[in-house]
């Protein structure tokens, strides 16, 4: 019988423990237990055999660690073969009449991802498969993906195993305390991103006794459609007399994991402490138990790296300014590639209380792939938010959804035959709420008869792919107003159709109805409560917008979805605010000027930005930067050049003066650019993540007017030579915290000789000496941020090549 | 000899704030970065995690050689830290991964407040691996010499390597070790200790 028939009718018993068991048999310290498939073969066979014969109907290969950044590709094979024909030895040998099955064990790889590791996605995917395809070469029936704390390696090593097998596979990771992995997910949020790249089973294994995973195990119970397991460690380890031992016994383990059983768990077994008695105990404690079936839950929801967001509960706010559209200050960012902006943009509409971010980078003359995966990779490492992958190119939509860390959301399917044949396979494979929009190869239908047809096609359509009407979120198109009169009532009719008919969620862009429109914020406003009362899920909007969000609010308050009002009494503060007309007695230009050198002195960041903006009234962009903000920087400067200003000091009135200069770029921006002082290419070395340095260089060059071109960290000599070269930089800064990477400091900066001959080479970090900086032969040691700002605008005034 | 890796986690530790501006690079503080100081506590305080794990290894040293039983080390400066000392707890604690999103994200937004959360975190893994150290004095009842960590005087950074897969730290306390044996995450110590 196939593992997955087995699964479907039965409840399937795993085995328990290897480490703790291949400790008392002798496995040193430090010594890889994965070694032993070769040299101690009969142990192994063993342990394997006792659990089949307590009652086992999986054991997982001693492979826990079996990938090639431990071993060679040749030791990895030897062991993967050695592993699979020590289980197959065992089912031999086993006297129980069970079905018995091998699963391929894969652990975590032992390093982390980036951006926080140094493990880049696609590597850990490619070390995965080689796992798994000998894996599959040498016979296993299954893959077990366990104890995995992070959401992202769990992802890179199933998107392997589908990739390379068609076996079936579990998925398990191993929660905290808290209920979450190690970095942040919750069960929920683990649920929605395994379930939609097509896991087998999902589950909880290690860290915690069969107690401390209730919750967890609970937690998956309630919003997985596929089978939970379950394989808790025996307790906590203590040591008693030199040995380990685990304060849960074998009675209680089986009577605990029993109780989840009845709750619906469908694969059960042991983690570390378990032994071949527990697995008994628990097996024949649970004779005659019957599966509990499972149920399908008819659950929309999206998740980030930390959490699952269910639509349906309450109205789900898409924040829409991640998108170029209309926004010349978006664009040139884009173009300079800054993705800074770009965050900075994300991280206000998460202030605003979004609950998902739209993420669309598109400009006809960008590479939107690249760009795509780099703003979402960058987003998804400081935002908690669930996002909207917008784009219309389907390359750029898979290499973003490939790398995406959960569940996205991905925006957009249409009933065109050519975009449901490009889109839903990648929904397939790589999960994914899909918003579908109500229009065709005809167009966009004018009445909801038309467009609720077109979502009917979608719904048959997208099951023929196998994909479940939950995973769809109709967007019935908000038009023009002031075009047709009827355009908002066609919309409105027809998501209450999608809602109430077809029990499809729906979402839409809003503010496109009040195109052309005087004062279109109080249009948008009453639109979405008015579609909210409609059925509406979500709305893709401007958080910046006030009647938005007092609709928003208030209609919560009113539907009985706000307990005691709190939220929109916390809220209130905020949306009149931004609709009241400032009423304060005017200033005149000086008592503002001196106000901004205040500001940047004391580093007030939103107050420097908001003179700026009054200031820029009267005085032109290039006197408030010369008058007032370089001579506030310069105070601040010698201050810290003297000692008496510190380097937080420093950098508060230096994100202050930023904060201004922002300003003065969104004034100016589309006007001819004025000429930067010079190129600045700035990055820490190969092999170095610090970038706290550098970072603080940046800031400070970017006030003194370099335009500062920022390559990141741990960035190739190769690819620094490259764009100094191409830009004709006239400088380079390198950055290095560490020993080690000096070496990669040196082997850049001769490299830029070589190609980039003109280039003044700038190194600092904490390891840096002027010795060091000597000896690895840098142009200019600089011992601060200031020191380096001082030595750039010597280098440019001094008559080097200005860009 | 005692071969268990054990782990143990610990409520906040209380928080000194002179530490952390310190850390900060600031010798007096104005109002302002006090004010960003206790911003920046306020964001983290529910962020962080204080885990340990750790293990008791036997020790012998012998000019340079430190015998572990289980292990050996070349260090001259940790010889000398562990003469007279019999038993040694080798130990690695972090405050977790989510302080380092923080400076991440700040980073790229507030070089100020990224500076702030660093220096908080190198006050936060101090101050845990002092909780850890006041315990396991009371524990062993036994005095404890100061830590010595992997950087220090003539032990090699690399010997991390050997620490993470004796304490099994990825395991235990989520801890791994990049190629520049740098550890993620990062405001984490590893260290020995030696038990008088």
């Amino acid at each position: 019988m196939f593992f997955s028939e087995y699964l479907k009718k039965n409840i399937v018993y795993l085995d328990g423990g290897m480490g703790t068991l291949l400790q008392e048999q002798g496995l040193a310290p430090g010594e890889y237990p994965e070694r032993w498939n070769i040299t101690h073969p009969q142990v192994i066979t063993k342990i394997h055999r006792d659990y089949y014969d307590a009652g086992s109907n999986v054991v997982c290969t001693n492979t826990f660690g079996a990938n090639c950044l431990k071993f060679s590709d040749d030791e990895l094979e030897e062991i993967v073969q050695a592993a699979i024909a020590n289980a197959e030895a065992a089912r031999v040998q086993s006297i129980s009449t069970k079905e018995k099955f091998i699963a391929l064990d894969i652990g975590p790889s032992g390093k982390l991802l980036k951006p926080l590791g140094d493990l880049d996605f696609e590597e850990a995917v490619r070390v995965f498969a080689k796992t798994v395809k000998l894996g599959v070469q040498y016979g296993a029936d299954l893959i077990l993906i366990e104890t995995m704390n992070d959401s992202y390696e769990t992802k890179a090593a199933l998107l392997a195993a589908k990739e390379n097998s068609t076996l079936p596979v579990l998925v398990s990771n191993a929660y905290g305390e808290d209920g979450k992995l190690m970095t942040g997910a919750s069960p929920a949020a683990m649920v929605a991103m395994l379930e939609g790249m097509g896991a087998d089973a999902i589950g909880a294994n290690c860290s915690l006794g069969p107690k401390q995973l209730c919750g967890v195990a609970e937690e998956l119970l309630e919003n997985a459609s596929v089978p939970v397991l379950l394989k808790p460690n025996a307790g906590l380890p203590k040591s008693v007399d030199g040995k380990t031992v685990f304060d849960v016994t074998a009675e209680d383990f089986a009577d605990e994991v029993a109780a989840l059983m009845k709750k619906g768990l469908r694969a059960v077994g042991g983690c570390c402490g378990t032994t071949p008695a527990y697995i008994k105990t628990l097996a024949d404690k649970t004779v005659g138990f019957k599966p509990v079936s499972i149920v399908t839950k008819n659950k929309t929801v999206v998740s980030s790296y930390t959490h699952a967001v269910e639509f349906g509960k309450t109205p789900i706010l898409i924040g829409e300014r991640i998108n170029p559209t209309g926004k010349k200050r978006f664009k040139q960012a884009l173009m300079e590639k800054d993705l800074d902006y770009i965050l900075s943009e994300g991280v206000r509409q998460q202030d605003k209380g979004v609950h998902i971010l739209d993420v669309n980078v598109g400009l006809p003359d960008i590479d939107e792939a690249e760009m795509l995966k780099t703003a979402v990779c960058e987003l998804q490492a400081i935002i908690d938010l669930p996002l909207q992958i917008d784009t219309s190119d389907i390359t750029a939509m898979e290499t973003a959804l490939r790398r995406y860390n959960g569940k996205a959301m991905i925006n957009s399917v249409n009933g065109k035959k050519e975009s449901m044949e490009a889109i839903f396979p990648l929904v397939k494979k790589y999960g994914g709420l899909v918003v579908a929009l109500t229009l065709d190869e005809n167009g966009i239908p004018q009445t909801a008869d038309g467009r609720f047809a077109i979502a009917e096609k979608i719904l048959d359509t997208a099951a023929k792919y196998g994909i479940d009407k939950k995973d769809i979120i109709f967007d019935t198109l908000a038009m023009t107003v002031s075009a047709d009169n009827k355009a908002a009532l066609a919309t409105l009719i027809s998501l209450n159709r999608i809602k109430n008919e077809l029990g499809c969620h729906t979402s839409l862009g809003v503010s496109n109805v009040s195109f052309g429109l005087p004062n279109r914020d109080a249009v948008n406003g009453i639109f979405f409560a008015l579609a909210l009362e409609n059925g509406l899920s979500a709305a893709i909007m401007n958080p910046d917008s006030a009647d938005m969000l007092k609709t928003y609010y208030t209609y919560k308050a009113l539907k009985g979805l706000d307990e005691n009002c709190a939220e929109y009494i916390a809220a209130a503060d905020t949306f009149t605010i931004a609709n009241a007309v400032v009423s304060e007695p005017k200033k005149t230009a000086e008592e503002f000027a001196s106000e901004l050198q205040r500001a940047v002195i004391k580093g007030f960041k939103e107050k420097a930005g908001e003179i700026t903006k009054a200031l820029l009234a009267d005085v032109p962009p290039l006197e408030i930067v010369n008058n007032e903000i370089i001579p506030a920087l310069n105070t601040v400067g010698i201050g810290f050049e003297n000692k008496t200003v510190y380097l937080p000091q420093l950098l508060m009135s230096a994100e202050a003066a930023k904060s201004a200069f922002e300003i003065i770029k969104a004034f100016m921006a589309g006007e001819e650019k004025s000429a930067a002082k010079g190129i600045f290419v700035i990055a820490t070395v190969h092999g170095d993540i610090h970038d706290i340095g550098k970072n603080i260089v940046k800031l400070l060059l970017e006030n003194y007017g370099f335009q500062v071109v920022d390559l990141g960290k741990d960035v190739p000599p190769e690819q620094i030579a490259e764009k100094v070269a191409e830009l004709h930089a006239p400088l380079a800064g390198l950055s290095a915290l560490m020993t080690t990477t000096v070496p990669a400091m040196e082997k850049t900066i001769r490299l830029l000789k070589e190609k980039a001959p003109w280039c003044k080479t700038v190194v600092g970090g904490a390891v840096l000496t002027q010795e060091y900086a000597d000896k690895i032969g840098a142009d200019k040691y600089a011992k601060d941020a200031m020191e380096t700002v001082r030595y750039a605008e010597m280098i440019t005034e001094g008559g080097d090549a200005v860009c | 000899m005692n071969s268990v890796v054990l782990s143990k986690t610990y409520p906040q530790p209380p928080f000194c704030e002179r530490e952390v501006l310190r850390y900060a690079g600031c010798k007096e503080a104005d109002k302002e970065v006090v004010a960003l100081m206790n911003a920046c506590l306020q964001e983290a305080k529910d962020k962080l995690s204080y885990k340990v794990c750790y293990r008791i290894f036997s020790v012998k040293t012998e000019d340079e050689l430190c015998d572990f039983g289980a292990f050996r080390l070349r260090s001259k400066d940790l010889a000398v830290n562990l003469k007279n000392c019999r038993r040694v707890i080798l130990f690695a604690a972090t405050v977790g991964i989510e302080l380092d999103r923080l400076i991440v994200k700040y980073s790229r937004i507030s070089p100020a407040r990224s500076l702030m959360m660093q220096a908080i975190g190198a006050e936060r893994v101090e101050a845990l691996c002092d909780a850890f150290c006041a315990d396991m004095a009371k524990e062993t009842n036994a005095d404890l010499r100061p830590r010595f960590s992997p950087g220090y005087g003539d032990l090699p950074l690399v010997c991390q390597k050997e620490i993470f897969s004796l304490l099994d730290c990825g395991k235990r306390i989520g801890l791994s070790l990049n190629d520049s044996l740098l550890m993620a995450p990062s405001k984490s110590v590893t260290a020995f200790i030696g038990i008088i």
